[in-house]
């Protein structure tokens, strides 16, 4: 296999502390490879000296078995592109965002026009062409960043967390572009990524990384077999738990994972297991209602994380758990920190890795 | 009171009746502000862009001479100037002393640091990311610095305005080293200051009601302008 990029050794320091710590890895034609960890793992570091906008403390950076450096550093920049965690978009009207790439590389007009009509498509964004872009609302800005990115159909795409701060709409959305420019465009794409459910469907091989370094590296299947090893790590992931599974009589497994803390998950699973949760599968209440979910937890707010149309929450219920709902939800139960409330989820969302 | 009456009707019509030399103080005080606005922003802009985009060590230093000659004296200045200037002085066999072009050198000068402050602010202000953004996108190093600066226009435009308002509405300058010669020299602040000392209280009104109006709408423009952007 024909290595697309690939970094050899490479350390990166900021003042004093290591983000990166000699890591070596080869991002393989075709690919989709999803860097997972916790946050502060390393992931949007090796992110940006893939896009080479970070140029590494120790260690190279090869394009396509050619060195990057000083003289070559521009046009090597040409074949790769990063799509921000953050969405940094010019003051400027959604055409124009979309056409920046093309404008820097001399391209006829007609080509543009005839490229951004069909990226904002694929983004679903048809007719926001004369919009101003920074008026959209936070999963259309993030499409036009993508469609922004994919427009130039550089060999590689790198992608920081594309779906955080999103509501499931606009993230099975994003997913799925993502998905459709690997297989009909053979664009390679690294994705960073804390979800763990995003990590087992979409890529053909994760990065487990912790600490600045990747330590686990294999297909989705292999890496999350191989994931007790570093389970302890992994807790840090948002909504991924450990603990002892015992199978019930009705088809069922209970997992203790705290003190009086069990959930209930569907299948049989005996022994040590890790699960994980979505956020977005999880219903939050203020008092404890009647309703086919199996997994009623009472809690406290711990955290409240406001973004641009989602509310995140952490709940302590003996674990910590993340639970997403729209802002409107959130002005309408009148919730603030330390407020009781409870938590419900069916065991079929529980997925055990 | 009445005298006040008097003038106000008087320089009405002296505005509205197009007087000759009204008209020519007018354009002469909109062509040397322009003029020096011009001129500030050109060598202003690329300074600003060095203080704004790069870390270097006499960085805050050069910022701290900024901001310390925002409020330079303008009769200091012109007097500085007018010794450079005139003939025992070091410029003087340009010959430039009572000149348009000497006050335009003037209020370049005075105004490069309104022009460098608020540029460098601006600049500052736009989201440390989009040099990044503009990179990955493939934009090189000077096609990135372009785009923070066009990120910055509104900001920018905001110190041009706030240069030029602050050339056409300074005195000390265009008195030391313009003279205020009628014909020649003469502008707004100059006329407006010399014609009230001889007793000319309608001319100087007449003036006095052009450059308020001048400033006045060139600040409520620039703030339409803005909210307008938002």
């Amino acid at each position: 296999m024909n290595p697309i990029a690939e970094l050899r050794d490479v350390t990166k320091t900021f003042d004093g502390t290591t983000a990166l710590n000699d890591v070596s890895l080869k991002i393989v034609e075709g690919e989709i490879l999803a860097l997972l960890g916790p946050n502060g793992s390393g992931k949007s570091t090796l992110l940006r000296v893939l896009a080479l906008l970070m140029e590494p403390t120790k260690g190279e950076t090869y394009f396509r078995n050619i060195k990057v450096d000083g003289g070559n550093l521009e046009q090597m920049r040409m074949e790769t592109t990063l799509v921000f965690q953050k969405t940094t978009l010019f003051s400027a009207r959604v055409y124009d965002n979309v056409a920046y790439g093309l404008n820097v590389r001399k391209m006829q007009k007609d080509e543009i026009a005839d490229r951004v009509s069909r990226a904002l498509k694929l983004v679903k964004l048809e007719g926001f062409e004369r919009r101003h872009a920074k008026r959209l609302s936070g999963g259309e800005q993030q499409r036009v960043a993508l469609a922004r990115a994919l427009v130039l159909n550089t060999s590689l795409l790198l992608l920081d967390e594309p779906t955080v701060n999103l509501d499931p709409k606009n993230a099975a959305m994003i997913e799925e572009i993502v998905a459709k420019a690997n297989q009909e465009n053979k664009t390679t794409i690294v994705m960073a990524t804390h979800n763990m459910f995003q990590a087992k469907n979409l890529p053909t091989r994760v990065a487990l990384m912790e600490n600045g370094r990747v330590n686990e590296i294999g297909t989705p299947a292999a890496t999350f077999n191989k994931l007790s090893k570093t389970l302890a790590s992994f807790a840090a992931l948002e909504n991924t738990f450990t603990g002892n599974a015992a199978t019930m009589e009705d088809d069922t497994t209970v997992v203790e994972i705290g003190v009086n803390t069990r959930v209930v998950a569907t299948g049989q699973h005996q022994g040590p297991v890790t699960f994980f949760i979505s956020p977005e599968d999880i219903i939050l209440s203020k008092a404890r209602f009647d309703s086919s979910a199996r997994n009623i937890l009472k809690g406290r707010i711990t955290e409240i994380q406001d973004s641009d149309a989602l509310v995140k929450l952490k709940v302590d219920v003996g674990k910590p758990f993340a639970v997403q709902i729209t802002k409107r939800s959130f002005s309408d139960m009148n919730l603030n920190l330390d407020a009781e409330v409870y938590i419900a989820f069916k065991a079929s969302s529980v997925q055990i890795i | 009171m009445n005298e006040i009456m008097d003038g106000l009707i008087k320089a009405f019509q002296l505005i509205f009746s197009g007087d000759p030399r009204v008209i020519e103080i007018t354009l002469r005080s909109l062509y040397v502000s322009g003029a020096a606005t011009l001129i500030a922003t050109l060598w202003g802009i690329p300074i600003a862009m060095v203080l704004g985009l790069r870390n270097f060590r006499t960085k805050f230093i050069l910022k701290g001479i900024c901001h310390a000659l925002l409020g330079i004296p303008t009769v200091g200045l012109g007097l500085i100037l007018y010794l450079f200037l005139s003939k025992a002085g070091p410029a003087g066999f340009f010959g430039l002393l009572y000149t348009p072009t000497a006050i335009i050198i003037g209020e370049a000068i005075l105004i490069t640091p309104i022009i460098v402050s608020l540029a460098t602010a601006a600049i500052e202000n736009v989201d440390p990311e989009i040099v990044n953004q503009a990179k990955t996108l493939g934009a090189s190093e000077s096609q990135a610095s372009v785009t923070v600066l066009k990120e910055a226009m509104a900001g920018v435009i905001l110190a041009g305005i706030a240069s030029f308002n602050r050339a056409i509405a300074e005195l000390g300058v265009a008195q030391m080293v313009g003279g205020n010669i009628a014909g020649s020299t003469e502008v707004l602040t100059t006329a407006v200051s010399n014609e009230t000392q001889r007793g000319n209280i309608e001319l100087s009104i007449a003036l006095a009601i052009i450059l308020l109006t001048l400033v006045f709408v060139i600040s409520i423009t620039v703030n339409v302008y803005q909210r307008r952007r938002k």
